[in-house]
């Protein structure tokens, strides 16, 4: 029987957890790089074995560790991400100007079909790219260099890249996501970027069709529909089905639209997953009640699923890269909380049980099935 | 014989016991202390000092013989104990948070 992986990244540490394909009994290993801000941890879908992690502090920087035996051993590899020519400016919160300065690695995203290639996005907003299994680190640049970068603005958490996405069914085809620049894509291999945010509305801003400005903080994709995006904005549930050309509201009847990560079902590309969070000045689930809302018919209708989750006093938070879906049948949905709870489950959603109760607050959360 | 003492995340990033040895070439200042440890254990690269500017990192400080050296010239020579190999050279992560 195949089994299941998951890979968590915590304030203070990354944790493996594992399991067979039942998803019943788990195993956890670790803390590894104990004390270490564990941004992300992925693991290549071409060899499951070969994990990379990023691994930050304030005091020591940025590192990057990979793994070729699944996370029982790991190596430091290349920790220069330079930006490439003259690193230009980028807009402060009080709107002044500030030259973009690396800070760190939230998202690492390998390719579907070569270990040895993953995209790195940074805080400030900048996508790097290794296709030497992480010895090395180059730029991407004309994405931190497109003309509307000097307009850009960080969230509360720091102008991070925090989403890429690759397209299966064209290579050249990349999304990524900057919180609070917004979305953009690729259609030459990073050559050149458009903004793809022409539908979102961000009341902030006194443009409501402003290019740049919108705090999108995760987007998702079912491989088999490329075209169709969905996205967790700060505010606002959002689809688009043509590559981002134009998204549409599908919030619906979310008791609130504020919230982090998005996920889609493994096998039906019309269910999609939220974790709606009262509001961007409370950061915890409405009510105190931890509820997963799902939508089978691609969002406006959304469910809540509750069973084997705290309903209450419950004020944990779920973070935008905490969420995530294996490809198991049926199809296994995986969280991690601010709490260090990891909850799992086995049945597209229906039931959830703790996988680990007492992690640091959890950063990220992967999910990788095993041969 | 140059003596260094890391903090405990570096240690075990390096893989290294309670203290390291270096031979420096050289003048024995800051700088070559932190060439020398960088070349043997190239994993700390970025960890104590910026890798283009050589920089130290904000919350990195540098002490030896009960002084704190961290705002010296980076070319500055090391104490004659350091330098003898009787006092170690100390990198310090900031007592902050976290």
């Amino acid at each position: 029987m195949s089994g299941v992986r998951v890979l968590v990244g915590t304030r203070k540490g990354a944790f493996v957890l594992t399991a067979d394909g039942t998803r019943r009994d788990w195993q956890v290993a670790g803390p590894h790089f104990g004390g270490w801000e564990m941004y992300h941890v992925a693991g290549s879908p071409a060899d499951p074995d070969r994990l990379y992690a990023s691994q930050s502090s304030g005091w020591f920087g940025q590192l990057i560790q990979r793994s070729n035996d699944g996370g029982k051993t790991w190596e430091p590899v290349d920790n220069d991400f330079s930006y490439e020519g003259e690193a230009g400016e980028h807009l402060w919160y009080d709107g002044t100007p500030r030259p973009f300065e690396f800070k760190r690695i939230w998202h690492l995203e390998p390719s579907p079909d070569d270990p040895d290639l993953v995209y790195a996005g940074a805080e400030d907003a900048a996508i790097f790219r290794s296709s030497d299994g992480g010895r090395s680190w180059q730029e991407l640049p004309a994405l931190r260099t497109h003309g509307s970068a000097p307009r850009w603005q960080p969230g509360a958490g720091g102008m991070c890249l925090h989403t890429i996405i690759l397209d299966p069914a064209n290579r050249e085809r990349m999304y990524v996501a900057i919180s609070a620049a917004g979305a953009f894509r690729t259609d030459d291999g990073g050559k050149t970027w458009q903004p793809i945010n022409r539908g979102l509305r961000s009341g902030q801003l006194p443009d409501e069709d402003a290019e740049v400005g919108h705090c999108v903080h995760r987007l998702a994709m079912h491989p088999s529909r490329p075209q169709t995006l969905f996205m967790q904005k700060h505010w606002d549930v959002m689809r688009t089905d043509d590559a981002g050309g134009q998204w549409r509201e599908v919030s619906g009847d979310l008791p609130t639209d504020f919230g982090f990560p998005i996920a889609v079902h493994a096998h039906e590309p019309e269910t999609v997953y939220v974790v709606p969070i009262k509001s961007d000045s409370e950061h915890y689930p409405p009510e105190g009640r931890l509820r997963v809302y799902r939508s089978r018919t691609g969002g406006t209708d959304w469910e809540p699923l509750t069973t084997g989750l705290p309903q209450a006093d419950c004020y944990v938070n779920v973070l935008r890269d905490a969420m995530a879906v294996d490809t198991l049948d049926p199809c296994g949905v995986y969280f991690g909380t601010t709490g260090g709870q990891v909850y799992g489950s086995a049945d597209g959603g229906d039931t959830w049980a703790p996988i680990v109760r007492d992690l640091p607050a959890v950063l990220s959360v992967e999910v990788q099935v095993l041969p | 014989m140059i003596r260094v003492v890391l903090p405990a995340h570096l240690k075990t990033l390096a893989k290294v016991g309670s203290e390291v040895r270096l031979e420096v070439g050289g003048p024995v200042t800051q700088r070559g202390v932190l060439d020398a440890l960088e070349a043997r254990y190239p994993m700390l690269c970025g960890t104590i000092r910026d890798r283009h500017t050589g920089q130290r990192r904000p919350f990195v400080r540098f002490y030896a013989c009960e002084e704190d050296l961290s705002n010296e010239s980076p070319d500055a020579p090391l104490p004659d104990r350091v330098v003898n190999g009787e006092e170690p050279f100390l990198v310090i992560g900031a007592m902050a948070g976290g």
